[in-house]
């Protein structure tokens, strides 16, 4: 072989070599979260059964008779999220009905880069917003003590996801062959038939899509939790309550702890809950998106 | 008239996988002739001519068995540098498929990837391969505009002509006129009358007419075996196998 | 009217409503935030430093804080992640292993980032050493985006049709040739949009620097890359919690917002527009 084709070929090897490498310490990196989790969290079982944990109902970490019991902590999550998820889906749906079926072409084209706009909007904004705006407001209209409860949280959060489950429920929405908008209009079904017999069956995996994400994106979210829910890690006994939810205490405490205590374990293992939740949240979204994609034969 | 053999290839046989798509091919290329493969959708003649500049290899689980030789020196052989195999044996598309770049840059760019730097002779052989291909005068004043604008026949013309810039000894076509229309499609059955003086060419059809026009020698294909090969006026007056008479007689493909 | 109709008419009525409410709710965060923000900022408040217990003076050095973690998280992510991009789309085999790759990289963009803080924590600061710093800050940020960058820029990479990659080879090129010659200037806007859109992601997060990198005063503007620095999220939090003085805080705070918003909305409204423009060459 000529000598240059042959520094060609190592020139080559070594490219890919490169690459290979750059591409093995991101994925170590990723690997890496996982890792540290169960290696700074795992510490904490030594101490407490893992039940105990999980279903503990009292969260005291820093009395004299520290006690560990994260069940405050995943209720609060649940509550806050509940709501989101009741505030999040009929105005995220809604809207990306209303932005796929009603919405004129000029409409659409600028709702739709608007609505992905607001997708970003910083979870620290919402936070404030809810802290100095609308909790004082709550607390007048209720007639309650304090404003940042639950209620107040799940609210913030729900508008944070609408912006998150539109803009996945009208990709759905659109997916949807015209074909099958023509053939129902064909043997006379009007338009709203249509959209609720035909088009949001037709793009109901994609649209729970959206909705799981949705939900995802609830759990995990830390500043606006922390700032508008009050901080009480106690079981709520009404939706009204302050609440705390597992990121907001990881948050709030773990600044105060002292590196290598079970208290500092404990909010490493509270992470370890949190990755887990929100992994089989993502799986599922995954699967049910493969499927989606099969049903309406798109393959890949 | 004798001709040089410039391919052979030697009991040939490919795999996609578990499925056998070419079974015992053996036949000459001879040089600067063209060669058509015909054979209904399916037969293996793409399969087999993307064998010739080894671009199956881009495909993941093939496999084949079998030497093809150029010039006496298989091209499978593992010294052997695929990179300038492809360079040698140059391959037209069946769908025009520029690069996003400017006219210029299309043929450029073999040049500079081979190491060209001189910006004078890179010049000089755009140029020439242009007017090679007969796309030149069409083209000369829209040197850099960008190549996806120009029409299907045009394009083609460029691949051609992108082709020739880096001198290849072999030329092959996959169905080139394909997406085209009869206009185009003539300049270009031209266009390879012509290239045939100095390049070796071999064309992929599924256009009997067309290769019964273009070609001096024609081999006809079917279920991945190669039925025969003879010279172009023989097969289509007196073929020697039943398969190659149904075909041309229009009894199936 | 039939019955038909009248449903239709209810119906889309509702979803007109859903909109509006949506539309109305962001809409007043938005409004609320510029509005009371505006009043704030002044020349002084974007450069100067915080005087009298934080009630006073400006915020330049959260801006100038949030700027150096941006531009380490992305000098950090973007070439790993590009990279571990091509190699995923370019060299590696398309085999399953590689799509379980490509689905633990999309779990991971949906990981909450405050266990991206936490992994910061235990890993920079504490395993390596580097301590609540705005490197441990950046290489965090960096981290978080990382699944971001990856997945947008093995889309785009997919997005390259592979007739250019054939053409290219057909002329002698090699594998290495191709990627940089073809393939990567035609997956760049792709790439582009979706490292701009991970910087807005980087500028507005403050789980990830809680622990990290960020603090609630420095003296001045961030001196190295071993220490501590404001960033604008944080500042907000940390004046609405911490903060002595509610009143002018508030006002601060509302300052901060908006210059956050200003910088993320910008940026995303780039990414789009590039995006936008993109479409319609093809």
């Amino acid at each position: 072989m000529p000598l240059d084709a042959k520094a060609r070929r190592i020139k080559e090897k070594i490219y890919k070599g490169i690459f290979a490498a750059l591409a093995f310490a991101s994925l170590l990196f990723l690997v890496g979260i996982t890792i540290t989790l169960f290696i700074e969290g795992g510490p904490v079982f030594k101490e407490i059964p893992i039940l105990k944990f999980i279903f503990g109902k009292f969260w005291y970490p820093t009395h004299e008779d520290a006690e560990f019991g994260i069940l405050p902590l995943i209720l609060g999550s649940f509550w806050v999220t509940l709501g989101a998820v009741c505030v999040c889906v009929p105005l995220g749906v809604g809207s990306a009905l209303f932005i796929n079926e009603l919405a004129g072409r000029k409409l659409k084209a600028f709702l739709k880069p608007f609505i992905e706009l607001l997708a970003g909007i910083p979870s620290i904004v919402y936070g404030f917003f809810g802290m100095v705006i609308v909790a004082p407001l709550v607390q007048r209209i209720f007639n309650i003590p304090v404003g940042l409860t639950a209620f107040t949280g799940a609210l913030i959060l729900g508008i944070m996801a609408t912006p998150t489950v539109c803009s996945i429920a009208e990709d759905a929405l659109s997916f949807v062959p015209r074909s099958f908008r023509e053939a129902s209009f064909a043997v006379g079904a009007n338009r709203w038939q249509t959209l609720t017999k035909v088009i949001i069956p037709a793009s109901a995996s994609g649209i729970s899509t959206g909705i799981i994400l949705g939900m995802s994106r609830a759990v995990g979210e830390t500043m606006t939790v922390l700032m508008v829910c009050g901080g009480a890690a106690v079981i709520p006994k009404s939706f009204f309550q302050p609440v705390r939810p597992m990121t907001a205490t990881i948050a709030a405490e773990m600044g105060e702890t002292v590196i290598g205590s079970t208290h500092y374990h404990s909010l490493f293992a509270i992470g370890l809950v949190l990755f887990f939740i929100t992994l089989v949240f993502n799986i599922i979204a995954e699967l049910i998106s493969r499927r989606f994609r099969i049903k309406l034969g798109l393959g890949r | 008239m004798k001709h040089n053999i410039k391919i052979k290839a030697e009991d040939i046989n490919f795999w996609y996988g578990k499925q056998q798509a070419l079974r015992d091919i053996n036949i000459d290329i001879y040089e600067k002739q063209v060669t058509a493969f015909i054979g209904p959708s399916g037969c293996g003649k793409s399969t087999f001519i993307r064998l010739l500049n080894r671009m199956n290899e881009l495909i993941p689980k093939t496999r084949h068995e079998g030497r093809i030789l150029m010039d006496g020196k298989n091209i499978f052989a593992p010294q052997v540098d695929v990179v300038e195999i492809r360079r040698r044996v140059g391959m037209v598309f069946q769908k025009p498929n520029p690069f996003p770049k400017s006219i210029f840059e299309n043929l450029a760019y073999g040049l500079k990837i081979n190491g060209w730097r001189n910006k004078h002779k890179i010049e000089e052989r755009v140029v020439e391969s242009f007017k090679k291909a007969a796309l030149w005068e069409e083209i000369k004043d829209r040197l850099h505009e960008s190549a996806l604008g120009l029409s299907g026949g045009q394009q083609q013309r460029l691949c051609i002509a992108r082709c020739l810039a880096v001198e290849p000894d072999v030329i092959l076509f996959d169905e080139p006129c394909a997406s085209l229309d009869p206009i185009s499609t003539k300049k270009i059955e031209e266009l390879i009358e012509e290239l045939k003086e100095n390049y070796t060419i071999v064309i992929v059809t599924h256009n009997m007419q067309q290769a019964a026009r273009i070609s001096q020698y024609t081999a006809m294909m079917y279920l991945g075996e190669l039925i025969e090969c003879a010279p172009t006026d023989q097969l289509f007056t007196v073929p020697k196998n039943k398969v190659t008479e149904d075909y041309l007689t229009g009894k199936f493909g | 009217m039939n019955r038909k109709k009248i449903t239709q008419n209810i119906g889309f009525g509702s979803l007109f409503f859903c909109i509006g409410i949506a539309v109305f709710f962001l809409g007043t965060i938005i409004y609320f935030i510029f509005v009371r923000g505006f009043r704030v900022i002044s020349w002084e408040f974007l450069t100067a430093v915080p005087k009298d217990a934080m009630t006073a003076g400006g915020v330049g050095p959260a801006i100038v804080g949030t700027l150096y973690l941006v531009i380490g998280a992305i000098l950090f992510a973007l070439p790993l992640g590009v990279a571990c991009a091509i190699y995923l789309t370019e060299y590696s085999p398309k085999s399953f292993v590689v799509n379980i790759i490509r689905m633990s990289i999309n779990n991971l963009a949906g990981v909450p980032s405050v266990v991206f803080g936490l992994f910061g924590l235990g890993i920079f600061v504490k395993f390596f050493g580097f301590g609540v710093s705005a490197l441990s800050g950046c290489l965090t940020l960096g981290i978080l985006v990382l699944p971001q960058i990856i997945s947008a820029a093995q889309e785009a990479l997919m997005a390259v049709p592979q007739s250019y990659r054939e053409a290219s080879l057909a002329v002698g090129a090699t594998h290495w040739q191709t990627i940089k010659n073809i393939v990567i200037p035609a997956a760049s806007p792709g790439i582009l949009t979706g490292v701009i859109l991970s910087i807005g992601r980087v500028a507005g997060e403050t789980a990830p620097i809680l622990f990290t990198a960020a603090t609630f005063y420095t003296r001045g503007f961030p001196k190295s890359l071993f220490s501590e620095v404001m960033a604008l999220p944080y500042h907000i939090y940390a004046l609405m919690t911490e903060g002595t003085h509610p009143q002018e805080q508030t006002q601060i705070a509302y300052g901060c917002a908006l210059i956050l918003l200003v910088i993320v909305l910008g940026i995303s409204a780039a990414a789009i527009i590039i995006r936008q423009r993109q479409r319609s060459l093809e």
